[in-house]
């Protein structure tokens, strides 16, 4: 038995299969930071003393978490193209992933927020600063630092994941390969570079995350030791 | 009990506060009142509702009943404005509690610029001169792990002070520090107290209450058992006193 494999015949198409990745970056990266923004208000959302927030928070992301990424992606479709909304797949798609990846966010930063020692929290009010400042000052990096690694891991996931936007025709690096493979008929060597670009993309998200913790800790820094 | 008659206001006052934790009466009509450059110490065996009484001033517990007056603020009443008393009063717990990821220099400057919309340079200047004031100069870019327990306490200090605040709290400040600790951190309450801040204290240091309190409050299940000046730890009138102060808790 021999594999007759011909890369040659695939790479042909190498701009559509850089235009996938650099879509599906693209895809990562703003559903990274708009999920970062929506997941930490939720975990907010669920230690207010308000039962409202709380409970909608807790619903988002209970509902987010124990239905697939796919039928969300297509809720979101259906559901705005139903309200007469027409929007591109690649914002439909950010939206999807964002509301997904938020819900995930905000249990990793609440276990964060939780880890941070009341102590601290009383010594903040005790020098008069307010709820926000407090959050903003004295919470959030030191929770986020203790949890960067799962958060990371969750975002890298989210790029991966955001392989089944191709459903919607959202151009990303697994729709451009479908295309590729049913033009070529090299299903096998167009799926192999494809995973390698994949692999690639993980590398340089975490390369990125790594980049952004020397910035956002720099008592980890110059110290080297965990919180 | 006997005030100071020749301030007008006090500027701590509690009177009559209760204050429950669910079934459990852990104040039970407690007064003393602290005036402008008074140090008052609250000793008592633990339990006694020491910590509870120093945290209903600057309204870390609610109080059921009573009334407390802090600096002109009624504490005790639900409108009563939490950041600007908080402003007035500093307070000092025993675990520290500097925020780790913060420098020294940060740790002190934060709540000047965040609340006081202090400039940076104007804050970073202050930081400097409460540092200088516990003897921590060389500390400014540390982080609080880089300390000793001491340092830290008196960095918790320093944060504190560049406040400005006008009423002192400390909380058992020495007890979660090594006996060659405590040297350092009561030296900088002495100093302070030489300065005339004003100070309500508790502590399980009796050799120092008796040196540096103006007054001495000792509570007893959940009331003030006995109270008077420094003398009352040589001279103690009431058996739960003479008691505790006969338990070998009274080191000079
Ligand atoms: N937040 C709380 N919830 C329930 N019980 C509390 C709380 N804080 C203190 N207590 C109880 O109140 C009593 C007095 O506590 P505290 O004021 O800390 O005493 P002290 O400082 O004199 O040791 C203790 O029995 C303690 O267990
Ligand atoms: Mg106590």
């Amino acid at each position: 038995m021999s594999i007759q494999l011909d890369f040659p015949a695939v790479l042909e198409r190498w701009p559509s299969f850089l235009g996938g990745a650099v879509l599906t970056l693209e895809l990562a990266a703003l559903a990274t930071v708009l999920g970062a923004l929506l997941g930490t208000l939720a975990a907010v959302g669920r230690g207010t003393h308000s039962a409202l927030i709380a409970t909608a928070c807790r619903i988002y992301v209970e509902a987010i978490r124990n239905t697939p990424l796919l039928v969300q992606i297509f809720l979101v479709y259906f559901g705005l193209a139903s309200l007469g909304l027409k929007f591109s797949a690649f914002t439909v798609a950010v939206a999807a992933l964002t509301i997904n990846v938020g819900a995930y966010t905000a249990e990793i930063m609440r276990a964060g927020f939780e880890a941070i020692p009341r102590g601290q929290i009383e010594a903040a009010e005790g020098l008069a600063l307010s709820r926000v400042q407090i959050y903003w000052h004295i919470i959030l990096l030191p929770a986020v630092e203790r949890v960067y690694p799962a958060l990371t891991s969750q975002f890298v996931l989210l790029m991966l994941a955001s392989s089944v936007c191709s459903q919607i025709s959202a151009e990303e690096l697994t729709a451009i390969a479908n295309y590729i493979q049913s033009d070529t008929y090299r299903a096998f060597e167009t799926y192999i570079i494809v995973a390698v670009l994949y692999v690639v993309l993980s590398l340089v998200m975490r390369a990125g995350f790594w980049g952004l913790g020397l910035v956002l800790f720099p008592r980890r820094r110059r110290l080297g030791t965990p919180l | 009990m006997q005030q100071n008659a020749f301030s007008s206001e006090p500027i701590v006052s509690l009177r009559d506060v209760q204050k429950s934790f669910g079934p459990l009466k852990v104040l039970d009509g407690v007064s003393f009142a602290v005036d402008r450059g008074e140090v008052l110490a609250i000793i008592g065996r633990s339990g006694s509702g020491k910590s509870t009484a120093l945290r209903c001033i600057d309204r870390f517990e609610k109080v059921d009943g009573g009334e407390i007056v802090v600096c002109g603020h009624r504490v005790d009443r639900p409108d009563v404005n939490l950041r600007a008393l908080r402003q007035d009063v500093g307070i000092v717990f025993q675990s520290y509690n500097l925020f780790p990821h913060l420098t020294i220099e940060q740790n002190i400057a934060l709540a000047p610029c965040a609340v006081k919309k202090m400039a940076t340079g104007q804050a970073k200047e202050l930081a400097r001169k409460v540092l200088a004031q516990v003897g921590l100069e060389e500390k400014l870019h540390a982080y609080p792990e880089q300390l000793s327990g001491g340092q830290q306490q008196r960095a918790a200090i320093a944060r504190s002070l560049a406040m400005q605040p006008k009423v002192m709290l400390f909380d058992e400040v020495t007890s979660a520090l090594d006996p060659e600790l405590t040297g350092e951190v009561l030296k900088v309450i002495e100093q302070l107290a030489a300065d005339g801040m004003t100070m309500v204290m508790v502590t399980h240091e009796m050799g120092f209450a008796k040196s540096i309190a103006d007054r001495i409050v000792f509570m007893h299940r959940g009331k003030v058992h006995e109270t008077g000046p420094a003398s009352i730890l040589t001279s103690p009138t009431t058996p739960e006193l003479i008691q505790f102060v006969g338990t070998g808790n009274l080191k000079s």
